[in-house]
């Protein structure tokens, strides 16, 4: 098992430096340079070389990135060009507020999809099993940013229930300690509810398959004949097989995930990575987008090596499959 | 293919993407003509859906901000959004597929080398890359599909690959080998035909993924440019008047969802049609 992680963590660095490195030959093949930004239109040529020089942008490319990946590798990140600020102190502010809109909605669509999944399973072929398979082909076709807007459009403007930007209210720091909590879980209601009924959809659909196929098993109807109640047989036997390929797809779902919270994020202003990476893009604030890219990255890895992880616990053949190859 | 049809799933999705893509087609016959053609605009604009306005012309789905017609902008950018998300999955299926049979057909570096490549691009956050490249190069449509196209074969690859080695381990290659034929015949005339059919199934659910991407790209700006039409920037630019004028950002948002539920209903019934159990192929999208 220990010698299962530290593989796939190293292939993890492979990838992460790969993403690095690609970002890095990415910025410098497209047209426009920081100098350029930096200096503005108005710049002559003389300030433009003299800009150029003074980031280093003149010197060779396997100089520059070399030198690049020291400072980034001893956590120097740069500034970022539109806000003055330290790219790692954005970033460090920012992964927070995204691995906990992840997680928790991963918690939620998981949960919310195993049990869906269940109920159609158990009511296979019929009117259930149907409106709930419509259902959740429907949420898994929708675009994260446009429910995002139409649940505002909901809670907020007509209803006046739920505040629409932002992880806290203006009035954060004025709140008590429990008044705060819970106006971090009004920020968090909206932004989370997107995301998890997108990932419901997903989840159930999977969970359904994943139900069907291990109903078939043998041991299912081993376990009815010793004449066990239909659900005991569910929970009991069918549901602990059927977690397997869905904690798998877990992992796999991942990458969606936090592709998806990209999209929530700057729809909802909620301070993340996602909304500093869509906004150094946007603004061509180079060193930001390679340290947000860098962060995002890692965030991937660290989620599918954890997915790695909980398979492995949960299913001892991968485990055995695993050593075997070792 | 035919018991997909018979199947209801892959008949309301058929009925679904059919409908989408003749609205496309014939968008100057059953549209007012010009998706950027405003008339008189403090008069014209946010209208309510089925007003008539003061020219004289009705809204089936009201106006925008500019007094365009909303019904016209969406069969306009269906154009665009079913291009691009047709257009990118072929060049997906092309590379992916190329890139699957070679690594699958021949053994060796070049083998190995393919693999990896496939294995580390399919580890790269597919949105963050789009992100970085719509943004450093000016965005257009031709853009957007080229970029949906390179950052979306390695499923298809992976698929391929692995149809690819079960197949040529099976009688009928060693009976065409046998027969004298070369290599790289048993490949393109033997292996890959039979090869091909869950490529069809995660090819129908790609163009979904493929759409939605194109119209996240154009709702962040970094995709199709106003004024040409996109489901994308037309949610943009319903989002600021969500409270007047809803039906902007709800019409271009509801036909996404249509055409994605069309493409999976689909998928699902030709996956189960063919009796294939493919791997999830994920959603990398929204």
């Amino acid at each position: 098992m220990l010698r299962m992680i530290a593989r796939r963590a190293l292939t993890g660095l492979v990838v992460i430096a790969g993403v690095v490195t690609l970002t890095f030959l990415l910025l410098h093949a497209a047209p426009g340079d920081p100098a350029e930004q930096l200096l503005g239109p108005t710049a002559t040529a003389e300030q433009l070389a003299a800009g150029r020089h003074a980031l280093g942008l003149d010197r060779p490319l396997p100089v520059q990135y070399l030198s690049w990946l020291g400072r980034f590798g001893r956590g120097d990140w740069g500034t970022s060009l539109a806000t003055g600020r330290p790219a790692r102190a954005m970033l460090g502010g920012a992964w927070p507020a995204t691995a906990r809109l992840v997680l928790l909605s991963l918690i939620l669509s998981y949960g919310l999809g195993l049990a869906i999944g269940a109920i159609q399973a158990a009511r296979h072929r019929t009117r259930v099993d149907t409106t709930l398979s419509i259902a959740s082909v429907t949420l898994v076709a929708l675009p994260g940013y446009w429910l995002g807007l139409m649940l505002v459009a909901l809670f907020t403007y007509l209803l006046r229930a739920l505040p629409a930007f932002g992880a806290a209210g203006f009035d954060v720091d004025e709140l008590g300690s429990w008044a705060r909590f819970a106006d971090g879980l009004r920020h968090l209601a909206l932004p989370l509810a997107t995301l998890t009924l997108i990932g419901t959809g997903a989840a159930a659909r999977f969970a359904r398959g994943a139900m069907l196929d291990a109903l078939e098993q043998p041991f299912v109807v081993a376990a009815r004949a010793k004449g066990l109640t239909g659900t005991r047989v569910l929970v009991h036997h069918v549901l602990r097989h059927a977690v397997i390929p869905v904690v798998t797809l877990l992992g796999l779902s991942l990458p969606a995930l936090f592709s998806g919270a990209v999209f929530v994020e700057a729809v909802f202003a909620w301070p993340g990575v996602g909304r500093v990476l869509v906004e150094a893009v946007q603004a061509r604030d180079y060193p930001v987008v390679m340290a947000a890219t860098a962060v995002s990255a890692t965030l991937v890895v660290v989620g599918n090596l954890a997915a790695d992880v909980v398979t492995g616990l949960v299913d001892p053949r991968v485990r055995a499959i695993e050593e075997r190859s070792a | 293919m035919t018991a997909a049809l018979h199947d209801r799933r892959g008949q309301v999705g058929l009925a679904l993407l059919l409908g989408v893509t003749i609205a496309a087609l014939a968008a100057p016959l059953v549209t007012g003509g010009d998706p950027n053609a405003a008339g008189d605009v403090v008069a014209t604009r946010f209208l309510a859906p089925l007003t008539r306005d003061v020219h004289g012309v009705v809204h089936p789905l009201g106006t925008d901000r500019f007094g365009r017609d909303v019904w016209t902008r969406l069969a306009y950018g269906a154009r665009i959004s079913l291009a691009v998300g047709v257009l990118s999955m072929i060049l997906s299926v092309a590379v992916g597929t190329t890139i699957g049979a070679v690594a699958g057909w021949w053994r060796g570096w070049v083998a190995t080398v393919l693999t990896g490549v496939t294995d580390f691009a399919l580890a790269l956050p597919r949105v963050v890359l789009l992100l970085l490249l719509a943004a450093l190069w000016r965005p257009n449509a031709g853009l957007v599909v080229l970029l949906l196209g390179a950052t979306g074969w390695m499923p298809v690859a992976r698929l391929v690959h692995g149809e690819v080695r079960a197949l040529s381990a099976r009688p009928f290659v060693e009976g065409a080998q046998s027969l004298g034929a070369r290599p790289h015949r048993v490949l393109w005339r033997h292996v890959l035909p039979n090869a091909l059919t869950p490529v069809i199934v995660a090819a129908a659910l790609g163009v979904g993924n493929a759409i939605l991407l194109e119209a996240g790209l154009s709702y962040l700006g970094l995709g199709v440019q106003p004024p040409t039409p996109s489901w994308g920037n037309m949610i943009a630019s319903g989002r600021d008047t969500l409270v007047n004028a809803p039906w902007v950002a709800t019409a271009p948002g509801v036909m996404l969802v249509l055409v994605v539920v069309g493409c999976t209903l689909l998928g699902d019934a030709l996956r189960d049609a063919i009796g294939h159990r493919s791997s999830v192929v994920g959603r990398h999208a929204l």
